[in-house]
C-alpha cells in the first residue's frame, strides 16, 4: 500500500465545496470531478495532482458529506492525503473509496518527495520521518481491498 | 453513568462498535451515488427496506435533464425496493425525518452531513457518505467509533431578539470549525427546558459545523409532547453524571443577535458590527431555519411592509408550508414581496433557485457560508430569521427588533 510522489501543500479547513463545487455534482461522469477538483481554491491545481500526495492543514474535508470530494481526488490521481486532522465524514468516504488518508502534522515544501505507508503509518517528507495516527484494522482492510464496495463483495 | 452516545451505541467512548441502524436515509443528491455503489456491490436485497428512506430535497424539481434523469433512476429504485419515499415538494430530509419519524434512543444515519439535526430528539444521528449508505442498505448496520462527548451547558433563557440561531452561531464560534471533530456534543443544563423542538433542531443542526459527529439533547417533556402530536409515546431520557472531555458554559441571557461573516461559520460578530452592509438577496429556509416558527417570526416583522431586496423563502417541509398557508403567514410573506420556493433545500447549496452572481451578497438563515457555496464570487452572511427579516426590509444587514 506504500505510495510515493511530490507534495502538493494546502492550507487548513479546506471544505468539500472547495474540493468539488456543488455545481458539478450531478453527473455520473467521474472525469468531470477530476477536471474541476479544487477549482474554486486554485484552478491551476487539478493538472498537478496526478501522482501527487496532498499534504493539507487541519480539518481537511469539512462541510458537506459529498463523496464526490474523495472520488474527485482519487480520479485526479492523488495517491494519498495527509493532514493533522480530517472531518470525519470525508475521512470515512476516503477509506470507502480507496483513497489513502493519514492523520499527521507534516510540514512540507511544495514539490518535496513524499513516501507514505498507511499500513505502518510512516511518512517521509524530504528525508524527515513522521508517524501518523494508526488506522483501525478494518479501515486498513477496506483500503487494501480498494474501497468498501470491493471489501463488501469479498466478504460475501 | 454514561453519555447519551455511549448509552445508545452501547459501548464506552473510544471503542469501535458494529450496530444496527434504526433509520437510514438518502436524498436525491447522495442517493444517486449510493445507488451506483449498491449496483457495483451487486447486492440483491436491502436488509431492512422499511427503514431505508429516500427523501428528495436537494435539487427539486430537477433543474435540467441530467438531474431529472438521475432522479428518475433513484425514484424507480425506491419504488422497486419498496422504500419509504418522499418526492418533490415534501421537504428537507432532516425536517421530514423530524416530523415524527426519528425517535429517542434510535441510531439514525443519513447520507448528508446535517443528519446531526435529529440529535434534537435524543437519537444518535450522524452523517455518512454514499458508499457507507449502500453497505447499510445491504447489511442493515454499520460500524462506529463511539465518540467522546463535549458537554454544552445551557443556563438561563434567550432574551430580546436573540434566537436559537444566535445561540447556535455563538457555540460554533466558541468551539471553532474543528473544535469538536470526531466528538459528540451534548446539550444539557437548566436552560434546555426553555427551548422548543424547533430551536433544538437548529442547535443540533450546526453541530457538524464544529466537526462534531452528533449533537444530542436528552428527550424530555417537550420532546415527548412534540412526538405525541405524531402519535408516538416516547420515554424520557434522564441525564446522569458522566465524564465530558470538555465543557462549554453558555448563559443564554448573554446571547445577542449575531452573524457569521464569510467565508467561515465560526467567524461570528454581533449584528450591529456589520449593520449597513448592502444585500442583494435574503434567504429564509433550510434544515437550520425553515420551520414554521421561523417563517412566522419573519412574517410578523415584514407583515404590512415591503422587502427592499429579493427575498426567497423555502419552507422546510410541506407540513410547514401547509401550516403557514392556514395561519396567514404565507399570505403576509407574499404580500410583503417575498418569493416562495418549493419545500426543500432551495439555493443553500448553490445549485438552483437563487444562485449568487459575482460580487453579490446574501444574508441567509442556512448553516454554511463557505467561499463560492451559493455561486462563484458570491458572499454569504449567516443569521437568524429575525435578523433576516429586519435586513430584508432594510435592504442591508440590520439589527433585529429595532426596524421601524
Amino acid at each position: 500500500m506504500k505510495v510515493e510522489g511530490p507534495a502538493v501543500c494546502l492550507g487548513a479547513d479546506i471544505d468539500t465545496d472547495l474540493v468539488i463545487a456543488g455545481r458539478y455534482l450531478r453527473t455520473k461522469d467521474r472525469s468531470v470531478w477530476a477536471t474541476h477538483v479544487f477549482e474554486d481554491l486554485d484552478p491551476a491545481l487539478a493538472p498537478r495532482l496526478s501522482g501527487a500526495i496532498v499534504i493539507a492543514g487541519k480539518n481537511f474535508g469539512c462541510g458537506s458529506s459529498r463523496e464526490q470530494a474523495a472520488i474527485a481526488l482519487r480520479e485526479a490521481g492523488v495517491r494519498c492525503v495527509i493532514a493533522p486532522s480530517f472531518a470525519r465524514i470525508f475521512f470515512r468516504n476516503a477509506i470507502n473509496t480507496g483513497l489513502p488518508v493519514m492523520e499527521c502534522a507534516c510540514p512540507c515544501t511544495e514539490g518535496e518527495r513524499v513516501a507514505a505507508d498507511p499500513a505502518s503509518g510512516t511518512i517521509e517528507v524530504g528525508g524527515r520521518v513522521y508517524l501518523a495516527r494508526p488506522l483501525s484494522p478494518r479501515m486498513l482492510e477496506i483500503l487494501s481491498a480498494g474501497g468498501l464496495v470491493e471489501y463488501w463483495r469479498r466478504k460475501q | 453513568m454514561t453519555t447519551l452516545s455511549e448509552r445508545i451505541l452501547g459501548a464506552p467512548e473510544g471503542s469501535y462498535v458494529d450496530c444496527q441502524v434504526d433509520r437510514a436515509y438518502v436524498h436525491d443528491g447522495t442517493g444517486v451515488l449510493a445507488l451506483e455503489a449498491w449496483n457495483a456491490m451487486q447486492a440483491r436485497m436491502l436488509a431492512r427496506n422499511d427503514r431505508c428512506y429516500v427523501l428528495f430535497d436537494h435539487i427539486v424539481p430537477a433543474n435540467n435533464s441530467v438531474t431529472a434523469g438521475l432522479q428518475a433512476e433513484l425514484r424507480r429504485f425506491a419504488r422497486e425496493q419498496g422504500l419509504p419515499f418522499t418526492d418533490v415538494g415534501e421537504g428537507v430530509c432532516h425536517q421530514v425525518m423530524g416530523e415524527g419519524i426519528a425517535l429517542p434512543g434510535e441510531v439514525v444515519v443519513g447520507a448528508d452531513s446535517h443528519t446531526c439535526t435529529l440529535g434534537a430528539f435524543g437519537a444518535f444521528a450522524t452523517g455518512v457518505g454514499a458508499t457507507d449508505m449502500a453497505a447499510i442498505w445491504a447489511d442493515g448496520g454499520t460500524w462506529f467509533r463511539v465518540p467522546e462527548s463535549i458537554g454544552v451547558f445551557l443556563s438561563g433563557s434567550l432574551a430580546g431578539p436573540a434566537e436559537a440561531k444566535d445561540l447556535a452561531l455563538t457555540y460554533v464560534s466558541r468551539l471553532s470549525m474543528d473544535g469538536a471533530t470526531y466528538k459528540a456534543l451534548e446539550f444539557v443544563g437548566d436552560g434546555v427546558s426553555s427551548l422548543s423542538m424547533d430551536s433544538r433542531m437548529t442547535l443540533s443542526n450546526l453541530a457538524v459545523e464544529t466537526g462534531a459527529k452528533a449533537g444530542l439533547f436528552y428527550a424530555d417533556k417537550e420532546t415527548c409532547a412534540y412526538l405525541r402530536e405524531f402519535g408516538h409515546s416516547a420515554g424520557l431520557q434522564v441525564p446522569g453524571e458522566c465524564r465530558y472531555e470538555r465543557t462549554l458554559d453558555i448563559d443564554m441571557a448573554d446571547v445577542v443577535p449575531v452573524v457569521a461573516v464569510p467565508p467561515r461559520v465560526d467567524t461570528v460578530r454581533p449584528v450591529e458590527d456589520v449593520a449597513g452592509i448592502p444585500l442583494d438577496q435574503v434567504f429564509l429556509g433550510t434544515c437550520t431555519n425553515g420551520r414554521y416558527a421561523d417563517l412566522e417570526r419573519f412574517a410578523r416583522v415584514v407583515r404590512g411592509k415591503k422587502v427592499r431586496v429579493r427575498t426567497l423563502v423555502a419552507p422546510a417541509s410541506r407540513r410547514v408550508l401547509s401550516r403557514a398557508a392556514g395561519t396567514g403567514v404565507l399570505s403576509w410573506l407574499v404580500a410583503a414581496g417575498c418569493t416562495i420556493l418549493p419545500p426543500g433545500c432551495g439555493p443553500c447549496l448553490g445549485a438552483h433557485q437563487g444562485v449568487l452572481g459575482e460580487g453579490e451578497v446574501c444574508l441567509s438563515t442556512a448553516n454554511r457560508n463557505f467561499r463560492n457555496r451559493m455561486g462563484v464570487g458570491g458572499e454569504i452572511y449567516l443569521a437568524s430569521p429575525a435578523t433576516a427579516a429586519a435586513s430584508a426590509l432594510s435592504g442591508a444587514i440590520a439589527v433585529p427588533g429595532v426596524q421601524g
